[in-house]
């Protein structure tokens, strides 16, 4: 394929600065800011299978690999967070669970 | 033509991104995203990556949104009336944040203009398969050892008290 590595780089880039905007503008809501977090991480992937086309070597789609398995676990321990939250205050606004007063 | 699949991919993905951030409802959010994951899944093809696009196909599309779209429905959220919305006061930080980071790279992008990179490498499965069990074994060990604490840790914090 004949695009060059940049243009792979702007669409990473791009995802990244919507995904961070997801989590920055829904902050009162904890299953969008999760969203934000894995449209961040699949940015990151994209990165990293780009330069791994890119230079030829297998190590970049290795750790986009390993990120999936850190994707994986980090969801399943949030959203049973969330639905153990959810069943303590019966709701998902982050406003409601300031009982550490951070 | 490779070339024109990947732009036109590029945009449905960042179409279903857009559209995903800014829905109303988390679930139309979740299939928004599965859509743009399914682009993306594409795109890694492209690049040259067709175990990593299965990954993303089986594990992203298929278990990961599927999971958050289990939890959506099992939450019974309050109608989306009541949930906080977003006003321009919550997009003002982020819009800030996102074209930081988008100006940034048009920096970067405008600063040094090198000759077009020749195409992309496309690495067979035998290679990959190869080092990552001969390179990367101990990692395969310790992800399988998080994947075990995940699961431990999701059971102990949904328990029936």
């Amino acid at each position: 394929m004949s695009v060059p590595l940049s243009h792979v780089l702007i669409v990473a880039s791009l995802m990244f600065a919507m995904g961070l905007g997801c989590v920055v503008a829904w902050r009162a809501n904890v299953i969008m800011m999760l969203i934000g977090i894995e449209i961040m991480l699949n940015a990151v992937m994209l990165t990293f299978v780009g330069g791994s086309a890119h230079w030829g070597i297998a190590d970049g789609q290795l750790f986009s690999l390993m990120l999936m398995a850190l994707t994986s676990a980090e969801v399943s321990l949030a959203l049973a967070m969330v639905v153990y939250l959810h069943r303590r205050k019966n709701t998902v606004n982050t406003d409601q669970f300031d009982s550490m007063k951070g | 033509m490779e070339a024109t699949l990947f732009y036109i991919l590029a945009a449905v993905l960042l179409t279903g991104i857009l559209f995903a951030i800014t829905a109303r409802q988390a679930v139309r959010s979740i299939v928004y995203l599965v859509t743009s994951f399914f682009a993306l899944a594409l795109m890694f093809y492209l690049l040259g990556a067709p175990l990593i696009a299965a990954f993303e196909v089986i594990i992203y599309a298929g278990a990961i949104m599927v999971l958050f779209l289990f939890v959506i429905m099992m939450l019974e959220l309050e109608s989306p009336e009541k949930l906080p919305q977003p006003h321009f006061k919550n997009w003002l930080p982020a819009l800030l944040l996102a074209g930081a980071v988008v100006g940034s790279l048009v920096v970067l992008l405008c600063s040094r203009l090198q000759a077009v990179p020749p195409g992309f490498v496309e690495i067979p499965v035998r290679q990959f398969a190869f080092a990552l069990f001969k390179q990367y074994g101990v990692a395969v060990e310790v992800v399988s050892m998080q994947l075990l604490f995940a699961l431990v840790g999701a059971l102990y914090l949904g328990r029936r008290r």
